[in-house]
């Protein structure tokens, strides 16, 4: 077990996930807020039904859905963050790079010319904390190029980028 | 008068078509015989149906009335059905009419076209009948099926689809082709027999016969649960059996043709340059005989229901003649030759046995994946293919410093992952991979895959959208294969 037990010594740098430039693009601050705004949202309804339920059936109920408030709570505050930070894009001449994940990182290379179509999306809470999320589509499934936590200006433009390079570098299946 | 008229019949034609774009003339309908054969089957259901409810409520008349009307109302619907879809070449494209209130008019580009099919359900057999399937990429199942067309006309519908797809005149008749492989009827059997789902109904069959020789009333109540399962297990092999009967792969300068089937038959074109992805496997005990199935990729076909069906190249052959037939599906590559590199030591962490076999090897057209120790696998991806690649680690993985790349192809049952690789060469083979796709895709089979460059460079690369390409060391392969005369002598 040895192996398993090695010391974190990666956080810093990362020659695997590392940049193709200098640095990853990061994604909009933004997206913490949002995210921060819903599970605070989520945890206030865990509560209420809690406290509800221990009120109706038992108390230990009401304990139960605390702690487990106060655990998501604490894991998602400290996560938000860092999940945040390990979102990052980079455009290159032929293809763009997406990476993310903490626990499963994930980096994903998406050429332009394998490009069916690109989302633009931006919901209810994005909009308000002005964000969009751009996903890339190929003709797998499988493809995992999604950048959420643009802004608005951002997201256009990587959009236009994207159509014209995918049209221009387009091929056949 | 004529301004007078004019517009009301615009209006019509807009109102009552759907659209301001009526059928063309020389648009043809569907076999008259269509909805007899589509409308059987929803006949006997009735009378099923209908028979139960009179036999229930103990009165026949009802039954004697109600079947008739359902049927006169079914087959009034299917003639309206049949008469307003039509179908033809508008400009390059084939157009299907369809719909009786809510008129479709449906498109499919014929460069785009990834395979035809020509399906022969029994009863269609019967009667003459088959069906034409066109796949196209990113379809549902109903992409564009003509149901049913007389025998002649869907041979001949399939002669011009592929060849205005091959981007060569419309009236060049179907090429000549040569066999590759057929599957004899004992392999076939053996096949069926040594699989794992055969195994395993023997050894229920045994359990129970041998409770009912031995055993007490109980457990024989208890076993006899287990009979519904095998019956299943039974028709499951049944139909693997029927399905890939007297299966026949043969090459034309359409693409690879399969022909399979005992009652239902199926006769599949695959143009060349749509295959996707090529997985090699082997189930255990086919080892005792050296057999390999070969699966692939096709884009058109993923979508639809019949997936399992429709992606077999090769149901059961020895390995040294599936090897051959890969490399005709991957031409200039060769995969028994492409050196494979083990995994290090430390994947035993996360692949006690399994880290034995894993393997990655790539040459400048092919990324090679190898994997399974009982189950094993071989899956093939051309470059040119790629759609993305994928870099992915895990916590485990990041301790053990290794990472997982996967090629991602169109969805089908091929998927190249290559499992725990050390870090920084998965990074060094994402790169790669990217840049060799890159490459790979300036040279690939153009979509029209006979036709010649417009701007007269008169070689074989072109592709449609205008972009001439530098041929490659792969041309000479592909003008060869192209050229219809030098397959027309078999051998």
């Amino acid at each position: 077990m040895g192996v398993l037990l090695a010391t974190r010594n990666l956080r810093g740098v990362d020659q695997v996930f590392a940049p193709p430039g200098e640095a990853w693009q990061p994604v909009s601050r933004a997206l913490v807020r949002l995210r921060r705004a819903v599970l605070l949202f989520w945890v206030a309804v865990l509560i209420v039904v809690s406290v509800i339920a221990g009120a109706v059936i038992a108390w230990w109920i009401t304990g139960i859905g605390a702690a487990i408030a106060l655990i998501a709570l604490v894991w998602g505050l400290l996560l938000i963050p860092r999940n945040w930070r390990a979102w990052g894009y980079a455009e290159r001449d032929d293809d763009l790079l997406v990476k993310h994940g903490v626990l499963v990182r994930k980096l994903s290379v998406v050429p332009y010319g394998r490009m069916q179509f690109v989302d633009v999306n931006s919901g209810p809470l994005e909009r308000r904390v002005g964000i969009a999320t751009v996903q890339l589509h190929t003709a797998s499934p499988a493809t995992d190029a999604r950048i959420p936590g643009l802004p608005p200006d951002e997201a256009a433009r990587l959009r236009d980028r994207l159509a014209a390079l995918g049209e221009a570098r387009a091929a056949g299946l | 008068m004529t301004g007078e008229e004019r517009p009301d019949e615009e209006r019509r034609a807009a109102g009552f078509r759907g659209a301001a774009d009526p059928t063309p003339a020389h648009f043809q309908r569907l076999h008259p015989l269509t909805p007899l054969l589509r409308g059987w089957a929803w006949l006997a259901a009735a009378i099923v149906f209908g028979s139960q409810n009179a036999i229930a409520s103990g009165d026949p008349r009802r039954f004697a009335i109600v079947i008739p009307v359902v049927a006169i109302l079914g087959f009034g619907f299917g003639f309206a059905s049949w008469w307003f879809t039509r179908y033809g070449f508008d400009g390059d494209d084939l157009r299907i009419d369809s719909g009786i209130f809510q008129r479709r008019s449906r498109r499919v580009r014929m460069d785009r076209l990834q395979a035809v099919d020509i399906v022969r359900p029994l009863a269609g057999r019967l009667l003459g009948l088959s069906e034409l399937r066109m796949e196209v990429a990113g379809g549902g199942d109903s992409e564009a099926p003509l149901a049913y067309l007389s025998v002649d006309d869907a041979m001949r519908l399939r002669a011009e689809l592929l060849a205005r797809s091959a981007g060569i005149s419309a009236d060049t008749p179907e090429a000549p082709e040569r066999p590759v492989h057929e599957v004899p009827l004992d392999r076939l059997i053996g096949s069926t027999v040594l699989s794992g789902a055969f195994v395993f109904g023997v050894v229920v069959f045994l359990a129970i016969a041998v409770v009912v020789a031995t055993g007490s009333g109980r457990m024989v109540a208890g076993m006899s649960g287990l009979i519904p399962g095998l019956l299943g297990v039974g028709a499951a092999l049944w139909y693997q059996l029927g399905r890939n009967f007297g299966f026949t792969l043969a090459e034309s300068p359409d693409g690879f043709r399969i022909r399979k089937g005992l009652l239902d038959t199926r006769a599949q074109t695959v143009p060349p340059g749509r295959i996707q992805g090529v997985a090699m496997r082997q189930p255990l005990l086919w080892r005792i005989r050296g057999w390999v199935r070969i699966d692939v990729d096709v884009a058109g076909y993923s979508g639809s229901s019949s997936a399992p069906q429709t992606s077999t190249l090769l149901p059961v052959a020895p390995y040294h003649e599936a090897i051959n037939v890969l490399r005709q599906v991957l031409p200039g590559a060769d995969p028994a030759s492409v050196p494979l590199e083990p995994v290090p030591r430390r994947a035993a962490w996360l692949r006690p046995i399994g880290w034995l076999r894993l393997a990655y090897g790539a040459d400048d057209r092919i990324i090679v994946a190898r994997e399974g120790v009982l189950y094993r696998t071989l899956t093939i991806v051309p470059h040119a293919k790629t759609q993305s690649v994928r870099l992915t680690q895990g916590p485990i993985q990041r301790r053990l410093k290794l990472a997982t790349v996967s090629v991602d192809t169109t969805p089908g049952p091929v998927d190249a992952v290559i499992r725990h690789r050390p870090a920084p060469q998965a990074r060094e083979i994402l790169e790669a991979q990217a840049r060799r796709a890159r490459l790979a895709r300036r040279v690939d089979v153009p979509e029209q895959w006979m036709a010649r460059p417009l701007n007269g460079a008169g070689d074989s690369a072109g592709n449609h959208a205008g972009q001439v390409e530098t041929t490659s060391g792969s041309a000479p392969d592909h003008a060869e294969e192209l050229d219809p005369p030098a397959r027309a002598d078999p051998g």
